[in-house]
């Protein structure tokens, strides 16, 4: 066995479900399960960095708590004392929130995001600070200003990203389960890569109070998890409306993890898309992969239906200019006034904000919001930002029609596996891998990236089940019977 | 006819709508780069999008209004904490905005 086997084969296999079942009985305590967690990161983490920081003396002072409600029997819920890795653009009070970025260096967050909450009224304890590309402006976390994750199937390869860290903690057995933030297939891709389920919930469905924006009108909060009752189980806890976020939908959970234990496989209509096979980039293995996921449901008595989303060729370029449009106006309010990193260098207010932001916003960051300023600026906004608009318009209207002929869509998470760090130099060949995620978060549904084997240079492949709109019971249903499948 | 999306980006005047002071560099290489993203967008013009209503977010939800009551707050120390300079326990100090004639400080 080589080293590259060893970060994921020696991961032990805990999820959600099983830990808080050996909570239960009494197997383990909270405090030995966050022990365990942090003796992993010690042996691994300093070949596959995924995480930040963690706190281990706020780890264990918290595990001990639990262990404490747990024996005076006052658990605040089945999940009580159970640790989750959260990715460094979600804030914790008292923890730093960075999104891997130098122009937040020093900052505090002063108060929980709502997802945080809802995950410690539940009993949860906070678990270190994953690392991500910079503002999760990224699909390789190589865009982080402190670290470059390691996929741990194998190490050369990049765990994808922006979530990257997230997906690459819970592969190798560092955390039982993490929160990631996709804006363009940011949790989806990485969990694809290194062979962990992602959840991108319906836009509105979760809060994004606390979530640092990076495009407001995609980004979404969702979880990364072992398996897929997993990712239903943090579903349950973290959708509910949310007054302090405008955009929440005014809906609750819908029992998620009970639908699983009542999948019917043979009532479901799966569309696979023609033009998702058409495209460029999609590599062999990744292709056979779905064409084998397809045949799968079909000997399982599933309908399969071919659907038309005629307008994915549009879809990278659309959201390149919607995504960056909104990171540029987002990221405005980072100019060294009132937190982060300030430069030392400057004589003047208006020097101030032009050398904080050059020496504390990295290259990828730079690049998207002078891209994001360009098409929102006066005399191109018609030919860009309003055109891109108006595509977003027919790519939801694809998938409304494609809805109407099956309940979920089959599709690649990505293109191929895990690319080597460092392959991908050119910006533009970095974005046009997104083309399969990126549709999704355009029109505000719900995906999930499932893994279903893996490939050569013994890289994941992950698929992803594509819902309408709060349809994610849907997903998680045959996402679920999937993965008991493969 | 002049077609605006074949206008060169001016990254430096960009730079500089969005306060950001590139390098000769980063400028160059952003030129190229921004360039051909957008090359790439132009395949957004195939489309006829003559009648179709753009589409700014993706729920159809309506803007949400509250009585303007008083909240809970962040705590006053806490948040200047996190600034880089601070004055008089109350403020956050910015470095000087207008030079007076004859005098240092502004």
């Amino acid at each position: 066995m080589n080293d590259t086997d060893n970060f994921v084969s020696s991961a032990e296999p805990n999820t959600i479900s099983r830990m808080a079942e050996a909570l239960e009985n009494g197997e383990i305590t909270s405090r030995t399960l966050a022990v365990r967690l942090i003796e992993r990161h010690h042996s691994v983490d300093d070949t596959i960095q995924s995480f930040l920081k963690i706190d281990e003396a706020e780890v264990i002072a918290e595990a001990e708590a639990s262990d404490q409600r747990r024996k005076s029997g006052k658990s605040r819920s089945r999940f009580d004392g159970l640790p989750i890795a959260i990715k460094d653009n979600i804030s914790v009070r008292g923890q730093s929130c960075g999104c891997a970025s130098r122009i937040l260096e020093g900052y505090t967050a002063l108060y929980d995001a709502t997802v945080i909450t809802r995950l410690k009224q539940a009993g949860f304890v906070c678990f270190g600070r994953t690392n991500m590309d910079e503002f999760a402006m990224g699909s390789s976390t190589e865009f982080s200003a402190y670290l470059q994750t390691r996929n741990p199937w194998n190490i050369d390869h990049v765990p994808g990203g922006s979530s990257g860290g997230s997906a690459a903690a819970v592969s190798s057995g560092q955390a039982i389960a993490a929160l990631g933030s996709d804006t363009g297939g940011s949790i989806r891709q990485p969990a694809s890569f290194c062979g962990v389920v992602g959840l991108k919930p319906t836009y509105g469905r979760v809060s994004r109070y606390g979530l640092v924006a990076f495009a407001s009108s995609l980004d979404q909060i969702g979880p990364i998890t072992a398996d897929v009752r997993d990712a239903a189980i943090l579903l349950d806890i973290l959708a509910e409306h949310d007054p302090r976020d405008s955009t929440s939908l005014p809906t609750g959970n819908d029992g998620f993890e009970k639908a699983l234990d009542a999948v019917d496989i043979t009532s479901l209509k799966l569309g696979v898309p023609k033009e998702y096979f058409d495209c460029d980039g999609l590599s062999a293995e990744v292709r056979s992969a779905v064409e084998d996921t397809v045949a799968r449901y079909e000997k399982a008595g599933a309908g399969i239906v071919e659907v038309s989303l005629p307008n994915t060729k549009y879809a990278v370029a659309a959201y390149y200019i919607i995504a960056t449009a909104e990171a540029s106006s987002n990221l405005s309010r980072f100019d060294g006034i009132r937190y982060g990193d300030r430069s030392r260098d400057a004589e003047n207010l208006l020097e101030t904000y032009l050398k904080t932001r050059e020496a504390g916003f990295g290259l990828e960051v730079k690049r998207r919001i002078i891209l994001g300023t360009f098409v929102l600026s006066s005399g191109y906004y018609d030919a860009y930002y309003s055109k891109a608009q108006k595509l977003r318009t027919l790519i939801r209207q694809d998938f409304e029609n494609a809805f109407e002929e099956c309940d979920v869509i089959l599709a690649p998470a990505s293109p191929t596996t895990a690319f080597r760090i460092g392959a991908m130099s050119d910006p533009l060949e970095m974005y046009l891998s997104d083309i399969y995620t990126i549709p999704v978060n355009l029109a505000g549904i719900c995906a999930i990236s499932v893994p279903v084997k893996v490939g050569s240079d013994n890289l994941p492949i992950g698929v992803q089940l594509i819902g309408a709109s709060m349809q994610e019971r849907s997903i998680l249903q045959a996402g679920h019977w999937l993965m008991q499948e493969v | 006819m002049k077609n605006s999306t074949d206008d060169s980006v001016n990254v430096a005047h960009i730079a500089r709508l969005a306060m950001l002071e590139l390098d000769d560099e980063e400028i160059s290489r952003f030129q190229r780069e921004i360039e051909s993203i957008l090359d790439y967008a132009k395949m957004l013009s195939e489309v006829n999008i003559d009648n179709i209503a753009p589409t700014a977010h993706a729920s159809a939800i309506e803007n949400v209004f509250r009585e303007d009551n008083v909240g809970e707050t962040l705590d006053r120390n806490e948040v200047l904490a996190n600034a880089p300079d601070t004055l008089d326990d109350l403020y956050f100090k910015v470095p000087v905005v207008i030079q007076a004639e004859g005098r240092g400080e502004g």
